[in-house]
């Protein structure tokens, strides 16, 4: 048993490597913004018992919750025109990742507000802020704050969860590894680069939210 | 010299003992549709049990169909276990050192296929146009050569997802082999795949023994006869959506 690794084969490829590595980095940050967004709003309505808003918020999270990643993608980029609605692949990415991680956000964010003393928040009161001001300052913040490495875990599943759009050909890390494995078939090579980026990504994810946390959750 | 001559029979003649027998043995495919698959009823059929069918009443004898792979199917003729090979055979230079071919009788080719609407006739075309292909198959490697650089290649993991991203609009033009435009058409699919230019070329030929001169001019007589009173292109109609075309080789 010996096989000859030829590292070169793949790293001739390196520009392709370099644009999958930079649109799986962008793809998840748009993601995370827009994603952390819906999952705050939907987080709101459903602890607020908002009428009608809060049982359509429950249907998304179940249905998004419930049901694998790729299907989802397949339903937004193969489905969607079929209803006329023309989205390129990366479009198609971008949002089926939002929708995604907006549901699991939604569930994490609630279990952070949930976790606010109701004590906190008749002392707002008692301050007499309004409710938005009270939402933002005695509850979301703390709030996040308690549920911030739980969000964080689920960025890092999101950037890995990306790679599945290299099935409709939006041309991210994993489309790159497999292009250059269909060109010269040194799939164990490719594979092994793949991985290490996917692996140095996730840690440097790790640190980098880790320091922003340390920043906007500053006890004041 | 001497060993070759002593592999080959030299006083038997197949055509005489096909008909002696009254039976011919043709190997078909059973694992290649439309060519050759298993039926609903589990009966062998497609492209080239037709045309076996063809053959067989063009030389008034009773059909034996035999399955074989794409790997075996030479040795079966070489070995006498056949007489002929109707398995979507191409010819290449290989295979014309062991055996011989009649004159092509089935379509088999790469393309680009899309709908009337676009306007593609040769790869230049392509410039500006979405092609949707399978990730490392033989018409991902060619378009990639051939297509201006402007061209926006789609790669899809499979067959099945690439012909989805087609039919839901996802991209323009398709690049693939005309069996699998054939099984599209089928569906009878909102937009057509209609053939616009060819990028590789590998019609189907009959295969058999070497120094069968008999039998080769009879099968290549029926074949000739069939192209020209249309039986071949019925069969071309039904398991492949589109006429035969006039310029298979002879």
């Amino acid at each position: 048993m010996r096989y000859h690794f030829d590292f070169l084969a793949v790293l001739e490829y390196w520009p392709l490597l370099v644009r999958g590595a930079v649109l799986t980095l962008v793809l998840t940050f748009i993601a995370i913004v827009l994603g952390t967004v819906v999952g705050v709003a939907g987080a709101y309505i459903r602890s607020a018992r908002v009428p009608i808003l809060s049982a359509v918020v429950a249907a998304y999270v179940e249905l998004i919750r419930n049901t694998p990643f790729i299907i989802q993608l397949f339903f937004v980029f193969f489905g969607l025109p079929s209803l006329g609605l023309k989205i390129s692949a990366v479009e198609a990415a971008l949002l089926a990742m939002t929708l995604n991680l907006g549901a699991y956000a939604v569930e994490i964010v609630r279990a952070g507000i949930e976790s606010i003393g109701r004590g906190q928040i008749e002392a707002g009161e008692a301050l007499g802020m309004t409710r938005f001001q009270i939402f933002l300052h005695v509850v979301l913040l703390p709030a996040l704050r308690n549920v911030y490495p739980s969000l964080i875990s689920q960025f890092v599943i999101l950037m890995l969860g990306s790679s599945v759009a290299s099935q409709i050909s939006a041309e991210e890390l994993t489309f790159a590894g497999n292009f250059i494995q269909s060109r010269n078939f040194r799939s164990f090579e490719v594979y092994f680069i793949i991985s290490a980026i996917y692996l140095i990504f996730a840690f440097a994810m790790r640190r980098a939210f880790g320091v922003v946390g340390r920043f906007a959750f500053a006890r004041r | 010299m001497l060993l070759a001559s002593a592999a080959a029979p030299a006083f038997a003649d197949e055509l005489d003992d096909v008909m002696k027998a009254g039976v011919i043995r043709i190997a078909v495919p059973q694992d290649f549709a439309p060519f050759g698959s298993s039926g609903p009823d589990m009966q062998p059929q497609g492209y080239d049990i037709d045309t076996a069918r063809l053959i067989a009443k063009g030389m008034g004898v009773k059909l034996e169909l035999v399955p074989v792979t794409s790997a075996n199917r030479l040795p079966y003729l070489q070995t006498r276990k056949v007489d002929l090979i109707i398995s979507s055979l191409g010819k290449n230079p290989d295979r014309l050192k062991v055996i011989d071919f009649t004159s092509a009788y089935a379509p088999f080719y790469s393309g680009v296929f899309g709908p009337p609407s676009i306007a593609v006739s040769k790869p230049e075309d392509l410039a500006g146009k979405t092609i949707g292909v399978t990730r490392g198959a033989l018409e991902d490697l060619a378009i990639t050569k051939i297509a201006p650089s402007t061209a926006d290649i789609r790669r899809f993991e499979d067959n099945n997802t690439t012909i989805s991203a087609f039919l839901s609009g996802q991209v323009q033009l398709i690049a693939t082999g005309n069996v699998v435009a054939a099984a599209i058409l089928a569906k009878n699919p909102p937009v057509k795949p209609e053939k616009k230019f060819i990028i590789q070329d590998s019609p189907c030929f009959i295969g058999l023994n070497k120094d069968e001169p008999k039998l080769l001019d009879r099968v290549n007589a029926i074949i000739a006869m069939s192209k020209k009173n249309g039986s071949l292109d019925a069969i071309s109609r039904k398991w492949l959506g589109l006429p035969l075309p006039s310029d298979l080789p002879a």
